[in-house]
């Protein structure tokens, strides 16, 4: 009497014996590898994931560190598919994510590309992307908080699910705080349904190595740490431009020297937030130049007229005023 | 005697991923599921009981299955548990699919009742043996 093959003995003969089918071909075929390296770059084009990352390149200015993050964790759900095909299957890696980072670097951005790229390479079956803060998690009452989350993780499912300022969940004065039942939840879900949900963090990096120094359980669940610096002062005016292309605004030459001479100053002043602080700028610029434009016509504005911001409509921001005092007092 | 209602309840029962898939297709169509219970198994007992709210914005079947697991778990093995999905639509504005997704440990199924009319005329009706035992009780041994 014969009797069936145990599971686990069946995949491991599967895998032994793709092993040695790969090495027997590596014996006999020299160009072999050239082959597996094909294999692979036709498995990338497929899943239109260079169109993706290339876009994040593009759009995205400076971030070099996170752009090589992203691009390995892509080569890594990659190889780990062409792996599963082949039989040499492991866990699913895991993917939670906390992305930590100065106000204003890009975090949110980015995020909902991860959820992209992660649907490109099916990891998550429906790349949308849930965002989130501490509100949205937790409740006000007793009992609350329980069906709140898992409201909100149900929505998740299939998707990624962002959770802002996600240190706002843990307040350590309080605990009987109702946060620390959300985290309890979310650590289960992200333990036990990791197929079907992406978790990423982001905060602020002191309150979020506060926040993991007094939740140890999410800092072994969460796999990936990853760090966005703050921009250059050219970045910035990069950024700066494009957002002003993105709205069809020119900035004139004279505009955009003052533009960099602002960003110089306001990045000493507190509460500086990269890219933030230069979008809000810009707007308060836009509000001065529709201000001008509007008492200086007599007759017709042209169209040039209407999207050129010139230096004054950013000279006048305080920044440049508080310098003036700060010169005139010394 | 196993009972027959809904989609797919002469097959034999559909497992979870297979569920899953019945419930992916549902909520890629634009539908909203929800899941209900009862342990009236009449066929002419429509209203089942609601097991939290339709979920109108899950995207993913591996949300609903979450709570189609938390449902078996209150009430597995003693209540029917169905999943319904409705289409919104201009036009059909009803429920588009439905499919038992739970079932009792046992179906003891149903007595046929006939009853003396005027005449020769025999009334027939039938009345689960289930049905004996007050709500909340039944299915149980």
């Amino acid at each position: 009497m014969s009797l069936p093959p145990n599971f686990s003995c069946h995949r491991s003969e599967r895998r032994r014996r793709a092993i040695s089918e790969t090495t027997r071909t590596a014996d006999s075929h020299a160009n072999c590898a050239v082959h597996a390296v094909n294999d692979l770059k036709a498995e990338f084009a497929a899943t239109g994931l260079g169109a993706v990352l290339e876009d994040l390149d593009r759009d995205l200015v400076g971030l070099a560190p996170v752009k090589q993050r992203i691009r390995e964790i892509a080569t890594l759900l990659l190889v780990n598919k062409v792996r599963k095909r082949l039989g040499l299957e492991g866990d699913t890696p895991t993917l939670h994510m906390s992305f930590t980072g100065n106000a204003g670097t890009g975090k949110t951005t980015v995020a909902l590309r991860m959820a992209e790229i992660l649907n490109r390479l099916g990891y998550i079956r429906k790349g949308h992307i849930v965002s989130v803060t501490r509100d949205d998690l937790v409740g006000q009452y007793i009992g609350h908080t329980a069906p709140k989350t898992k409201e909100i993780l149900k929505k998740a499912m299939g998707g990624v699910l962002f959770i802002d300022e996600a240190y706002y969940l843990h307040r350590a004065e309080n605990e009987r705080d109702y946060g620390q039942e959300a985290i309890e939840i979310l650590l289960q879900v992200m333990e036990s349904q990791r197929d079907d949900l992406v978790v990423i963090l982001a905060g602020y990096d002191d309150k979020m190595d506060a926040f993991f120094r007094s939740n140890p359980g999410f800092r072994s669940r969460v796999a990936h740490h990853i760090d966005f610096p703050d921009y250059s002062d050219g970045e910035l005016l990069e950024i700066a431009e494009r957002m002003m292309a993105r709205q069809n605004y020119v900035l004139a030459p004279d505009a955009r020297e003052a533009l960099a001479d602002y960003i110089v100053l306001r990045r000493r002043q507190p509460l500086f937030a990269n890219a933030r602080s230069v979008r809000n700028a810009l707007d308060r610029a836009r509000l001065r130049h529709s201000t001008r434009v509007f008492e200086g016509s007599c007759g017709g504005v042209s169209a040039a007229d209407l999207s050129t911001l010139r230096g004054p409509d950013i000279l006048a921001s305080r920044v440049f005023q508080e310098r003036q005092q700060a010169l005139g007092g010394s | 005697m196993r009972i027959t209602q809904g989609a797919f309840s002469f097959l034999p029962d559909l497992t979870d991923t297979q569920i899953k898939r019945q419930i992916q297709y549902c909520l890629d169509s634009g539908w909203a599921v929800n899941v209900e219970f009862t342990d009236d198994p009449h066929p002419r007992n429509t209203f089942w009981e609601m097991w939290d709210l339709p979920m109108f914005e899950v995207r993913d079947a591996a949300g609903v299955m979450i709570e189609i697991n938390k449902c078996r778990k209150v009430r597995g093995d003693t209540h029917y548990i169905r999943l319904n999905a409705f289409d919104n639509g201009h036009g059909c504005e009803s429920v588009r699919l439905s499919f038992i997704v739970g079932r009792p440990n046992s179906e003891p199924g149903y007595a046929l009742t006939r009853q003396e009319g005027p005449g020769r005329t025999i009334v027939y009706t039938t009345r689960a043996y289930a049905a004996d035992k007050p709500e909340g009780n039944r299915y149980r041994d």
